[in-house]
């Protein structure tokens, strides 16, 4: 037959003919009204001819016809698409329904618009964070070549000139290895174009680094191994954001020099706006500029200052490239001049993925802000199938009569579907500008130091995501109420007019489930949620060794270089000099209680320089300890930053002739000197010069507040080179009041001065818990949302019955119920919904604190106040849903209650 | 329970409409009709209006195609030819009938003798 046997070319030519006859409706079927009067003029012509009279051939002419109008609809059928048509009929009806309850629709729009907006902005964050690649080329390829975590901070992370030369010549998985300077700092480049110098902040990379991440500049070109030389005229990429902003987006910009740092630098190209090394390398800063790291020297044997970044070969594995690495570590020096510093990286050579690296640490905090939005949804569903449900018993009767009338089952369900696809599309829109805004809002969140943060954006994966979570919420809330509204019996939905009888008590009981649902959801919200803020708390409480409060940094600016300066030390006197001089100046200020400079402030950057040892001991007694932090530091420093010290401080006579003076950390003088004072002892590096411990100070929590890291040593300004300074003050008044007299101060004693930030010490804090902060507030955020939306669904609930069993109720009052008793019922009515929901909720919450306990600070999954806390939240939040509805009922006028209905 | 059956004229009308055109050559739709009316003999009882559905079926699969003209009588009508694809078309579902047909006369007939051997 004609059905079987078509082609498959037939086929699709006859479904793109039917696409196209859906869309020409209008000139199709004045086509086939032409050609069917057409058909009846020839039919009432011939039959004329046979003898008819003109009325009995029309007549004739008709009924050879067949009904002209189903002749008409059968071709329309045949040659469109029917199911779209129905679908479009669907379409209409649920719109005129949904316009006709807008209370309804609004509310139910606005719970998923919610719902559906919280997770298109979460799975965003997941998608930027974990699941989409790098920015990069190829970067799947790439690793982070570094030794596995230790305690001695960014030292033990980095490597030295000889041994990146080492590395690269001894490993054969590589492509090639680049890196970076680890140790710059913020503001670390002037640029002067007339007036006051701007602060910039920039880093040094290989010339080849981007070569090796795979990144074009937008303009001009990459770093050559000549602009890395000693001597080579100085150049600059420009990130897209700085020439934008600073100069303005110059087209012509490529070519032009600029004073930078006091050198007339050329701009040699500007790089893509997808670039920004700032997110994926050290999040939380902006960089500004990129120019190239003279490996070279001299001076040559900076020490460890390169971190490594490699590209595997296509086809190498990670585990190879870890093996390769590992047997190219036993031979790599710290510097080939000293034969006993090879194998010093033994085993600390280790490459790991890129992407690993920069947002491995996150997976489980991401999984677990996922899974909160998840429950968030389903909540917003429960809601939904929940006021779904209300509305299905009170338009049982319009479904009874619509299937009395010939509607089939499929037809119906269809309907509700339809209706709750409708309901879920246009809670994604607002949802997705729900997101829009969110996710805009957290890519500008500069100050939170998580990577990748600023290139969030909406792309094709999350709009994917939407469709996906806006189908699976419509299949959820619709699909049940549809299939219990379709398969009702037919008689007892025409019968059942409400009160008491079957039906509705049945989909009661339907609703309480959904009810207990939504509270225990909530109740696993709240205590996650509860558990991260206490945690959270607990951070904030860690004593840092330093005092965050009422003390601040800004970036001093100093020109110690004396011209034909060859031991260096006549640029330390000038150092000397013009750092006792600013103290001076700035104790000076009224306000100002301390002040004091630092090469590295806390929280911040860090480097080592071995282990010192106690005089008279041997290097190979302490063979597996790592050496402390080392900060170089002006005398006042510990003060300003409210450290407490025994023993004394550093003076200005602790000078380059003077005997060398160290202050060490408690736990480091405790280490070595167990029952006494480590004030007064002696360090040795194993040369020469010992080291005179003057004083013991309070351990610093140098990398990160949440873990106690390793030693710290300070020594003197005045005998070590500092890498630069940090100008610490301590005041009596608010830090920022004083931003401008120190400032001023500053910029009289060096006009070079650029106009760097005045930080609160708090902020370096506030920015080190930044991502803790940020997972917290989402998450209970979505706590409140879901607390906000159970109490939607009980206050929905017990609303719903009361009204239900106004005549029930009208009637016991008649008969001598009191008011109080109503009320009693209807909230004892609550009570035993929340607390099953709480019950439920507690029991899953404990195994929910188990699965984040690792997310956790000082605070045990079990934490007795925060359950207590969160039942007896969710308990008076319940009290108050319940509330409404109960006074309402106490309210009922029998005599009304019973006249109705 | 009248979907099959209403498949089954379906099926038939659109074999009955490329047989006529390959054998008339081009006409218009109330031509076809007529003349599937003559060919049976009056035996089938048919509504013309459903051969629209069936003309725009076979027009959609590329079987027939179709263009307005001007009847001997002068009057506008839509004319039906069956095209290349058609003409293989009907040979295929001719022969398919033919096979069924046989297959269906010797069932009735075994029925007849009594249903065994």
């Amino acid at each position: 037959m004609t059905g079987k046997a078509k082609t498959t070319s037939g086929s699709w030519q006859s479904f793109a003919n039917r696409v196209w006859a859906f869309f020409h409706k209008k000139p199709l079927d004045l086509d086939l009204d032409a050609e069917v009067a057409a058909h009846l003029e020839f039919a009432v012509e011939e039959n004329i001819r046979n003898g008819m009279s003109a009325e009995e051939a029309r007549r004739q002419a008709l009924v050879r016809f067949g009904g002209v109008v189903q002749a008409k609809e059968l071709q329309r059928q045949t040659r469109g698409l029917p199911w779209m048509d129905v679908l479009g009929q669907d379409l209409r009806y649920t719109l005129r329904t949904l316009r006709r309850e807008p209370g309804f629709t609004i509310v139910a729009v606005l719970i998923l618009a919610l719902g559906i907006g919280a997770n298109i902005a979460v799975f965003s964050v997941v998608n930027t964070l974990l699941l989409r690649p790098l920015p990069f080329t190829n970067s799947e390829q790439l690793v982070w070549i570094a030794p596995p975590p230790t305690k001695c901070g960014l030292s033990c992370a980095t490597y030295s000139t000889d041994a990146y030369d080492q590395f690269r010549s001894h490993t054969r998985s590589f492509q090639d290895v680049t890196g970076y300077f680890a140790f710059s700092g913020t503001d670390n480049l002037s640029l002067t174009r007339g007036g006051q110098p701007i602060p910039a902040t920039s880093i040094d990379v290989i010339a080849n680094f981007f070569q090796v991440l795979g990144i074009r500049p937008a303009m001009g070109r990459a770093f050559t191994a000549d602009d890395a030389h000693d001597g080579a005229p100085p150049v600059v990429l420009l990130t897209d954001a700085w020439w934008r902003r600073q100069f303005a987006a110059d087209p012509a910009i490529v070519g032009k020099a600029f004073d930078m740092n006091g050198k007339q630098t050329t701009v040699i190209g500007v790089l893509p706006a997808s670039f920004d090394f700032g997110a994926v390398f050290s999040p939380g800063v902006k960089v500004d500029a990129i120019t190239p790291l003279d490996l070279y020297g001299p001076p040559r044997d900076e020490g460890n200052i390169i971190t490594f970044i490699g590209r595997l070969k296509p086809g190498v594995t990670l585990a190879q490239a870890r093996d390769d690495s590992k047997a190219a570590s036993h031979i790599m020096c710290w510097n080939l001049k000293y034969p006993q510093t090879c194998g010093d990286y033994k085993d600390a050579v280790v490459p790991v993925p890129l992407k690993s690296y920069i947002a491995g640490s996150l997976r489980r905090s991401l999984v677990v802000l996922w899974s909160a939005v998840g429950m968030i949804l389903l909540i917003a569903c429960v809601n939904l199938s929940n006021l779904m449900l209300a509305r299905a018993a009170a338009r049982s009767k319009e479904f009874a009569m619509r299937s009395a009338l010939g509607a089939s089952r499929g037809r119906i369900v269809r309907q509700l579907l339809t209706e709750s696809l409708v309901l879920a599309g246009a809670g994604s829109v607002l949802g997705l500008f729900l997101a829009l805004i969110i996710v805009r809002w957290l890519a500008h969140q500069g100050a939170i130091a998580l990577p990748l943060l600023s290139t969030l954006h909406i792309d094709g994966a999350a709009l994917g995501w939407t469709a996906l979570i806006a189908i699976f919420a419509a299949m959820l809330f619709g699909l049940a109420p549809g299939l219990k509204m379709a398969g009702g019996n037919l008689q007892e939905a025409l019968k059942d007019s409400g009160p008491g009888s079957g039906q509705g008590r049945k989909h009661e009981r339907t609703r309480s489930v959904l009810v207990v649902t939504e509270v225990a959801l909530a109740c696993m919200l709240l205590v996650g949620a509860g558990l991260l803020l206490r945690s959270f708390l607990k951070v904030l409480e860690v004593d840092l060794g330093f005092q965050p409060d009422r003390a601040a940094a800004v970036k001093l600016d100093y020109d110690d270089s004396v011209p034909g300066d060859k031991t260096g030390e006549l640029s330390e006197e000038k150092r000397r000099v013009i750092f006792q001089q600013v103290l001076t100046r700035v104790r000076s200020i009224p306000g100002v209680d301390a002040a004091g400079m630092v090469d590295y402030l806390p929280l911040g950057q860090n480097r080592a320089w071995g282990l010192p040892f106690p005089k008279g001991k041997t290097r190979d007694q302490f063979k597996n300890v790592a050496g402390p932090l080392v900060y170089v530091v002006s005398p006042g420093y510990i003060r300003a930053m409210g450290t407490r010290l025994s023993g004394r401080d550093f003076t200005w006579d602790d000078g380059p002739k003077s005997q060398s003076v160290v202050l060490i950390s408690q736990s480091m003088a405790h280490f070595f000197w167990p029952n006494e004072s480590g004030v007064g002892k002696e360090l040795t590096h194993g040369g020469s010069e010992d080291l005179h411990v003057v004083g013991v100070v309070d351990d610093v929590r140098e990398v990160n507040v949440e873990d106690s890291t390793g030693w710290q040593i300070y020594y003197p300004m005045t005998q070590a080179g500092p890498n630069g300074a940090e100008l610490v003050v301590r005041t009596t008044l608010p830090p920022a009041s004083l931003a401008t007299s120190v400032m001023g101060k500053l910029r009289e004693l060096n006009p070079k001065q650029t106009a760097s930030e005045f930080r609160p010490i708090k902020a370096l804090v506030s920015h080190a818990v930044s991502p803790r902060r940020f997972f917290m507030m989402l998450v209970a955020a979505f706590a409140v949302l879901g607390l906000l939306l159970a109490a939607l669904g009980i206050y929905g609930v017990i609303s719903y019955s009361v009204t239900r069993k106004t005549q029930e109720i009208g009637i016991r009052m008649a008969l001598g119920a009191t008011r109080g008793k109503v009320q009693a019922e209807v909230i004892s009515q609550t009570l035993r919904l929340v607390a099953t929901g709480i019950v439920v909720g507690v029991v899953a919450s404990s195994g929910v604190a188990a699965l984040i306990a690792s997310l956790l600070f000082g605070t045990r999954p079990a934490d007795p106040a925060t359950f207590v806390g969160v039942v007896t939240l969710l308990a008076a939040v319940a009290l108050l849903a319940g509330y409404l509805p109960a006074r309402r009922a106490s309210r009922i006028n029998p005599m009304v209650a019973l006249r109705n209905n | 329970m009248g979907e099959s059956k209403l498949d089954l004229l379906q099926g038939t009308l659109d074999l009955m409409v490329l047989q006529t055109l390959a054998a008339m050559g081009e006409m218009h739709g109330y031509g076809i009709a007529r003349r599937i009316e003559q060919a049976s003999g009056d035996e089938v009882l048919l509504n013309q209006g459903t051969i629209y559905a069936s003309l725009v079926r076979l027009q959609q699969r590329g079987w027939i195609a179709a263009k307005w003209g001007t009847s001997e009588n002068n009057r506008k009508a839509k004319f039906y030819s069956i095209s290349r694809s058609g003409r293989k078309q009907l040979a295929r579902d001719a022969a398919y009938w033919q096979r069924l047909t046989d297959v269906m006369g010797r069932m009735l007939a075994m029925g007849q003798d009594g249903g065994g051997q």
